[in-house]
């Protein structure tokens, strides 16, 4: 918009108040987690009477947070990476190729989508069970069972954003690149994947939120060895007390990697969807 | 890579033989077709994963979940659920009667969940909106603004919601200082957030938080492909910036709104994250969405038939929603182009 003197004053009140918005819950957190156990309860305190590291030593041993830490990352790393292969190689053959049943797949993939993860939470549980009795196969309370579930409930986003990424490529890039005897899978990887990286990064990010931050089938399909840390971080409460202090740093911690990771590549995310799930 | 090494041999054949149809080359009129049967396996090879993963993860417990309704399971024979007995329509009857206490819960938990998703979504687009007009054009501390607009987004669902939790959960905590001893609002009181009638809103208040983000992010997206020179033109013509953002922003987005709404609405209606986090296994009554409905009847009371009653009906109401859905976000004859 054009910008008069109003819109300017009217732009530094919306983004004030948008930014308090966002920030006074990040500022809780953070303040927080720097203080001693005593001044977390009682009247909130704004500016913290003292200020202390020991939280962030402390959630360390209260917590097994590195195992959590460690299965997470496992988890999150292995799901995403396999979620993103996966769907390339479909998003490729719906935005290039021609078949039969290329609409019935492409439905059945996006209606997925709209379906709550409670409803496929007990099905899930008792096909995995069934697994275990057939085969002698571990899905529950194992890693593989949650990456193949996390794989599949990001499937369909980016299936969608990457094949309305790969349509927007020009097609006579991979043509010639044909032409110079690459053939297509070729083609897909020297030309379509390193053109199309904003997008690919774009559904990566999401699949790694996604994972990392999910709780429904974690409270069910893992056990004490393989438990992440959406559902850790529950154990700084316990009956009696809660370890605020404990429970915000932690949450800092937890949070950096996802934090980091989205703020590299932010730019790339705003790229990929402008291009790809927008159109 | 084995694979385009294994791929480049035919499909080079092929497109040399169609650039040089030369009379020497006696094959060339079964090279293409030779390349088009090829070609013709490719695609399903490409999907193949996917769609084992669909079958394996989606499908299949979409149908079972369906059979789970028509049979007795409990807490007993849950390893053993090949064996369950089949009861027909009892859970369905047992459960969504509307004359009985459960059936009343399940149908107002729909509707509570139906208004939740409209005042979330709603809010969410508006703060969405305004983020994102703002922020299209060009100012110092623009690029920061953005990357830290989008932190709630990218937060683990669970941290956001602690932060919150922390914030409403004691009667001495963050918000009630701001209301009532900063704002005074409540004159004396100090209400309680987690609790009863006010436990909505608190909730509602966390989910736009965590929500508005990605309808910012959506927004300004689309947003940058509006050419400021038509805003110029506008300008000059005298428009206001109310009408600008009216006639010019709103219908330029549009495309890109239908498929944000249906994403966010669905997101919302299906929240579960949210109330688990912030109230624990058992949501209070007020806020009882239909997911963690869903969850204490199957997984709390042990009823799994009930649940899956419930679950089969929001199947069906779902089912209906994505043919909309999916009318807005897959153009027809997808298939041709």
């Amino acid at each position: 918009m054009i910008e008069t003197r109003n819109f300017r004053i009217l732009r530094n009140i919306v983004l004030t108040v948008l930014s308090l918005w966002v920030a006074v819950p990040l500022y809780v957190v953070v303040s927080t987690s720097l203080k001693p156990l005593k001044d977390v309860s009682g009247l909130f305190q704004w500016i913290p009477h003292e200020i202390t590291a020991s939280p962030y030593l402390d959630i360390w041993t209260t917590v097994p947070l590195a195992k959590y830490f460690q299965n997470s990352l496992i988890i999150t790393i292995c799901a995403t990476a396999c979620s993103v292969t996966v769907a390339v190689l479909a998003a490729y053959a719906i935005a290039r190729l021609q078949f039969k049943g290329k609409r019935a797949f492409s439905l059945t993939v996006l209606s997925t989508q709209m379906f709550p993860g409670i409803l496929f939470l007990l099905p899930l549980y008792l096909i995995f069970t069934q697994i275990r009795n057939m085969t002698g196969l571990q899905l529950q309370g194992s890693y593989l069972g949650l990456i193949i579930t996390y794989m599949t409930f990001t499937l369909p986003f980016a299936i969608w954003m990457l094949s309305g990424y790969f349509a927007s490529i020009p097609k006579e890039l991979e043509e010639a690149s044909m032409i110079d005897g690459t053939g297509r899978m070729g083609a897909l990887f020297r030309v379509i994947l390193p053109v199309a990286k904003p997008g690919i990064i774009a559904v990566a990010v999401y699949s790694f939120i996604s994972a990392w931050g999910e709780v429904l089938f974690a409270s069910v399909l893992t056990n004490e060895a393989t438990k992440t840390l959406s559902l850790g971080l529950k154990a700084y409460a316990s009956e009696s007390d809660v370890f605020w202090n404990q429970l915000m740093a932690a949450s800092v911690v937890v949070s950096l990697p996802v934090l980091i990771g989205f703020i590299l590549v932010q730019k790339h995310l705003v790229a990929g969807l402008s291009s790809g799930a927008v159109k | 890579m084995s694979h385009s090494a294994l791929d480049s041999g035919p499909a080079a054949a092929g497109s040399t033989a169609a650039l040089d149809p030369g009379p020497g080359q006696p094959e060339a009129g079964s090279t293409p077709q030779l390349r088009k049967r090829r070609r013709s396996f490719l695609p399903y090879g490409l999907i193949l994963p996917a769609a084992i993963l669909e079958l394996l993860i989606h499908i299949g417990p979409m149908l079972l979940g369906i059979w789970i309704a028509f049979i007795s399971l409990t807490q007993l024979n849950l390893t053993n659920w090949l064996n369950a007995p089949f009861v027909g329509l009892q859970n369905f009857i047992n459960g969504l009667n509307p004359e009985s206490t459960i059936g009343q819960a399940f149908f107002s938990t729909v509707g509570r969940t139906l208004g939740y998703t409209i005042l979330v979504v709603g809010f969410s687009w508006v703060l969405g909106m305004a983020g994102a007009v703002f922020l299209s054009s060009n100012f110092k501390g623009r690029a920061l603004l953005r990357t830290f607009f989008l932190v709630p987004y990218a937060l683990p669902a669970y941290v956001g919601t602690i932060a919150w939790a922390f914030m409403f959960n004691q009667r001495d905590g963050a918000v009630n200082q701001i209301l009532v001893d900063t704002f005074r609002l409540f004159g004396d009181e100090r209400p309680f957030w987690l609790l009863g009638e006010n436990s909505f809103g608190a909730m509602v208040v966390v989910n736009v938080w965590q929500l508005w983000p990605f309808a910012f992010l959506m927004l300004m997206a689309a947003l940058q492909n509006v050419p400021t020179d038509v805003y110029e033109a506008a300008a000059i013509d005298g428009a206001t910036l109310w009408q600008q953002f009216r006639r010019i922003t709103l219908p330029m987005v549009r495309p890109a709104n239908g498929v944000l709404l249906m994403v966010m609405s669905l997101w919302t209606f299906n929240q579960f994250n949210i109330p688990f986090v912030l109230f624990g296994a058992s949501s209070p009554n007020e806020a009882t969405l239909i997911s963690p409905l869903i969850y204490q009847n199957s997984f709390g009371s042990w009823n799994f038939g009930l649940g899956g009653a419930m679950s089969v009906l929001l199947l069906i109401a779902l089912f209906i929603a994505s043919v909309f859905y999916i009318r807005m976000v897959l153009p027809k004859g997808a298939d041709n182009d």
